[in-house]
């Protein structure tokens, strides 16, 4: 099953976010996390996270630090800051809510 | 990585992957290095899930997405990116040595600046003396910056020797003639001298190796460049000497004497040498201005010569010869000949004809009709005027142009026809290039004895 693109979109924010939330992490690990947790449902052109991290990170929700990869190369990780865990916490609210109605529709219909 | 070779092969590869991504302006080097991370988290994964490493790289790469879809993402988050910011380079490699090129092109600008005030030292002042700075003005500048892309392009001390030649010919041919006081052939070496030097600059320019692949060109756009920064530059000088003037003028000094003594002529010489230097530092950089201008203008010149022809066949009216209506069509010539050039500038070579080459050949065309109806009118009564050295310079800067656009629309047509390629077109501008010098330099060189140094 593909997932829209404006669904994809607007769970890519919530979905970084509540990975970061785990524990700090770089690109690939975030992507393989998604992978992983939506069996393979939530398929991302791998590239297009980086914008999105750039933007968490200019808004101030994730911040990040050069570490270095098992190979000794140069690697992007990211934290989730205080902000960004507020966000979260916002976010999981709507998503709730979101979900609830649509549930309550279904289940009648 | 089981064996080396494909080892080394999957670094080309992700190198040229590198390189091509760099070329993307939204996306800068800390991106890149962030992207290839990914890249090769990825590789490795599916190359030990048993896929070959070069599969491996195929695959990762067209995860990644589109690159030109990548850098709308990463242009859309980081928009002050696609304003270029010129002059500071953020790229830690590049900033030593761009700090030693800022370190020497100001010591040139400087070198430029003070050059224009020695002759002042031995009582040769601004004043009483316009025909000598008129005559030798190019030579304050044109050597230095000749230095900096001897410099730069590290050119061969033999190369060297011979630019050093040239420019001391060109001393000799602008202070060695005795020319006559008010004398027209020293006002045309003033302005021819500029145009011979500036074909040295050039050979400076392409590395001493005129014919190498695509020097030429470069030094085409180069010069379109150049010019527009110095007029930019310029105004920006004019502020300056104005607000200068008017904050001394408040304390009750007059300051028009370092405005005009000072700080045009010492600031128009440095700017030469700082202009050149923007354009070399931007030059993968920013979009070049003079094709845009080209652009823009190619039209707007085609319809006004149209009208014009339109006119002259509806009215019956014809050429009203006078003494600047050759200069008049000389500059119209030369206008329209860089208007065909740098529009050839910034063309794909391989781009099949589109509507604007059509409009450029309209264009070409309408010039040369134009011209030449101004030249029948000429020659018509070339017998009443007489030979004198302006008039047989314009006549021979007329024929020069004429001779360029008419090949260049010969080739228009042919390659218009899908007779010929925009190759041709554009070798035929690029050689023809130095016929412009050359003849600057005959004129320099032969006309002040020719005609007497009147």
């Amino acid at each position: 099953m593909e997932l829209g693109k404006d669904l994809v979109a607007a769970s890519a924010t919530p979905l970084v976010l509540a990975i970061l939330a785990e524990g700090d992490s770089y690109g690939y690990a975030i992507i393989k996390r998604v992978a992983t947790l939506s069996a393979g449902h939530l398929q991302w052109t791998d590239g297009m996270l980086y914008p999105v991290l750039h933007r968490l990170e200019r808004q101030g929700l994730v911040s990040m630090k050069w570490g270095e990869s098992e190979t000794g190369r140069k690697r992007k990780y990211y934290r989730i800051t205080k902000s960004g865990r507020l966000l979260l916490v916002t976010h999981q609210q709507q998503w709730q809510v979101v979900d609830e109605t649509l549930r309550g529709v279904w289940i009648k219909a | 990585m089981s064996n080396p070779a494909a080892g080394a092969q999957l670094e080309e590869q992700i190198a040229h992957w590198r390189d091509y991504l760099r070329r993307h302006r939204a996306i800068d080097s800390p991106d890149v290095a962030e992207l290839e991370d990914h890249l090769r988290n990825q590789v490795g994964e599916l190359s030990s899930a048993g896929l070959a490493s070069d599969e491996a790289f195929l695959i990762a790469v067209k995860r990644l997405g589109s690159l030109d879809a990548l850098s709308l993402e990463f242009g859309r988050e980081h928009t002050e990116r696609l304003w270029k910011q010129l002059v500071i380079p953020a790229d830690a490699d590049h900033s030593r040595a761009s700090g030693r090129e800022m370190l020497v092109v100001l010591v040139l600008a400087l070198i430029a600046a003070v050059a224009i005030k020695i002759p002042g030292l031995f009582g040769f002042g601004f004043n009483q003396n316009e025909d000598f700075y008129s005559r030798n003005l190019s030579l304050f500048v044109l050597p230095v910056l000749t230095g900096y892309f001897a410099w730069k392009r590290k050119l061969g001390i033999i190369t060297c020797v011979w630019l050093l030649l040239a420019f001391a010919a060109a001393v000799l041919l602008a202070n060695a003639y005795p020319f006559s006081r008010q004398s027209d052939t020293a006002e045309l070496t003033a302005l021819h001298l500029p145009i011979a030097l500036w074909l040295v600059v050039g050979i400076a320019y392409v590395g001493g190796n005129w014919f190498a692949n695509g020097g030429r060109m470069n030094f085409v756009r180069f010069s379109g460049e150049l010019f527009i920064y110095y007029v930019l530059i310029a105004l920006g000088g004019g502020v300056l000497t104005a607000f200068t003037m008017m904050m001394f003028k408040a304390i009750g000094l007059e300051a028009g004497w370092l405005a005009s003594d000072w700080l045009v002529p010492c600031g128009g010489m440095a700017a030469v040498i700082v202009g050149s230097w923007l354009v070399e530092a931007k030059q993968s950089v920013i979009e070049n201005m003079a094709p845009v201008l080209t652009k823009l203008f190619t039209p707007l010149f085609t319809l006004v010569l149209l009208a014009f022809l339109a006119t002259m066949v509806l009215t019956g009216r014809a050429i009203n010869v006078e003494r600047d209506v050759l200069i008049a069509f000389d500059v119209l010539l030369a206008l329209v000949v860089a208007l065909t050039l740098y529009a050839a500038s910034a063309r794909d070579v391989n781009a099949p004809p589109d509507i604007f080459d059509k409009l450029q050949l309209t264009l070409v065309v309408s010039a040369l009709l134009a011209d030449s109806l101004a030249l029948a009118a000429i020659t018509a009564r070339i017998s009443e005027f007489g030979f004198t050295p302006n008039r047989v310079a314009a006549l021979g800067e007329n024929l020069i142009l004429l001779v360029s656009l008419a090949g260049s629309a010969w080739l228009y047509a042919q390659f218009l026809r899908r007779r010929g390629s925009f190759a041709a077109l554009e070798q035929w501008q690029i050689s023809y290039l130095p016929a412009y010098s050359v003849w600057a330099a005959l004129v320099v060189a032969v006309f002040p004895p020719l005609f007497g140094y009147r």
